[in-house]
């Protein structure tokens, strides 16, 4: 067991790769109950949530969700997030282990709209069903039809008679569910779907799976990806930037560096020698330090070695040849396309 | 644990066999345990020589990377190179297909810094419960 913000987690139960594999292939079930969760609602719910936020949670309809992030007045991560709009006033923000706190003081520190802000995660365990099979496995559980729940979709309903809230979001890249309901009821869940997913051999899964199935579809993590050092536009994550907004917490630092160019980018690389590029490792292009790993791991679907990198805006580009420093060597790698894996779709 | 009776032990989580002058070094039953999927193992060059609790290879998991430590002072005579076409024989048989190298033990003496099966034993369980 390792400790995790906290937390006592399991990074692995039967193994990764199986665990990464029988995700992709079938299905598997992730505890992520130290996920936080942020209520904000009142009159001034959607204006805070404007402000703090660089997504446009105005486009949003209640049942719909959105990826987005906090950002400092530099423009820089303090979160990445799970919008869900719960009414028409009231949100809840799906928020990082180790940033629940901070978070909730940065939205709190800019509420001029007299919402109320609370930090509701004692309130809510959080279990993810994901893989092709999610549906069926959790289906028995529910009383509500998961067929009708889109992608980045929620409902409020019943999961074993408790009210909770089933969103169809995730963190494989695979179809799935992320399940939201009080924390009395989180054995009885488990087993239920443990149950429920027996005859199609789902697995639990821990946290290490879930970064390597993140990894391969390119989703960034706190801490590595994403931080107070680096912006949207770096990380690739410009699309969830609404600069149409008229104003929230970190635009005018995002507006200036449109103007000037961003100084370093993050790229997926593969490694083209023996060895794997871990995280913090250093980048070199022509013999010089370009940048560092942000993320690196076997990728046990793809069998290579991938990982995401920052390196020198100029350095970023499709087919460079870099090198990683692994210990004493210096191991080939390739900038290349991401998602490193995408789903079928059906 | 399975822990042969005819190795010694590192804290490290490495074991030594030896026979004559020289000892084969691999990791731990424990330690591949520990580590999950083994998906690459760098062993270093024939001929190279190494202090006791040197830096002698590194076993890469899908998780992380772990230093493997020489148990004793010794120079390379061979190394496996099955390690590098079927890293995943760490898990399955870490003391005898995965052995990683077979060394020329420097001074015999160093084996007395070394434990015995039950000795290693004991420690693991005392390091785990801690």
């Amino acid at each position: 067991m390792g400790a995790f913000g906290g937390w006592e987690m399991p990074i692995e139960y039967s193994g990764i790769v199986r665990e990464h594999l029988n995700v992709r292939n079938r299905v598997g079930l992730f505890d992520v109950s130290h996920m936080g969760e942020i209520e904000i609602d009142g009159s001034g719910g959607l204006a805070l949530v404007q402000q703090v936020t660089c997504n446009d949670a105005g486009r949003l309809q209640p049942g719909q969700i959105q990826y987005s992030a906090l950002l400092t007045d530099q423009g820089t991560f303090v979160d990445d997030i799970l919008v869900h709009r719960l009414e028409e006033s009231r949100f809840l923000l799906c928020v990082n282990a180790g940033n629940t706190g901070r978070d909730y003081h940065h939205i709190c520190r800019q509420n001029r709209f007299g919402a109320r802000v609370a930090d509701v995660s004692d309130q809510y365990v959080q279990l993810a069903i994901q893989g092709p099979e999610a549906e069926p496995v959790l289906q028995p559980l529910v009383d509500l039809d998961l067929s009708e729940i889109g992608y980045y979709r929620f409902r409020p309903g019943n999961i074993q008679g408790v009210p909770g809230l089933i969103a169809r979001t995730g963190y494989t890249g695979e179809d799935g569910f992320e399940i939201y309901f009080p924390p009395a009821a989180a054995e009885a869940v488990w087993e239920a779907l443990s149950r429920s997913g027996q005859s199609r051999e789902m697995l639990p899964a821990g946290l290490g799976a879930r970064n390597t199935l993140r990894l391969e579809a390119r989703m960034a993590l706190y801490g590595h990806e994403i931080d107070e050092d680096t912006t949207p536009w770096e990380a690739g994550l410009g699309w969830m930037v609404r600069m149409d907004k008229p104003e929230f917490t970190g635009k005018t630092a995002l507006a200036a560096q449109l103007e000037t160019g961003v100084p370093k980018k993050l790229v997926g690389f593969e490694m083209q020698g023996p060895g794997i590029g871990r995280d913090g490792y250093d980048v070199l292009g022509n013999g010089r330090r370009i940048g560092w790993v942000t993320s690196g791991s076997p990728a046990p679907f793809l069998r290579k070695n991938i990982g995401l990198a920052y390196v020198n805006e100029a350095e970023a580009f499709l087919g460079n040849r870099l090198e990683i420093q692994v210990r004493k060597r210096l191991v080939p790698a390739e900038v290349v396309k991401t998602p490193f894996y995408r789903r079928r779709k059906r | 644990m399975r822990l042969p009776e005819d190795c010694r032990y590192s804290k490290q989580h490495e074991w030594i066999r030896v026979e004559g002058d020289g000892g084969t070094v691999g990791i731990t039953d424990h330690a591949q345990k520990e580590l999950g999927d083994v998906v690459f193992v760098e062993l270093p060059e024939i001929g190279q020589a190494f202090a006791a609790d040197e830096v002698l290879a590194n076993v890469e998991s899908v998780k992380a990377v772990s230093e493997v430590y020489a148990p004793v002072a010794g120079e390379v005579l061979a190394v496996n190179s099955n390690l590098d076409s079927s890293p995943e024989l760490v898990n399955e048989d870490p003391y005898g297909e995965a052995w990683f190298v077979r060394i020329r033990l420097v001074d015999s003496s160093d084996l007395d810094n070394l434990l015995t099966a039950d000795q290693y034993r004991k420690y693991v369980e005392e390091e785990s419960a801690g």
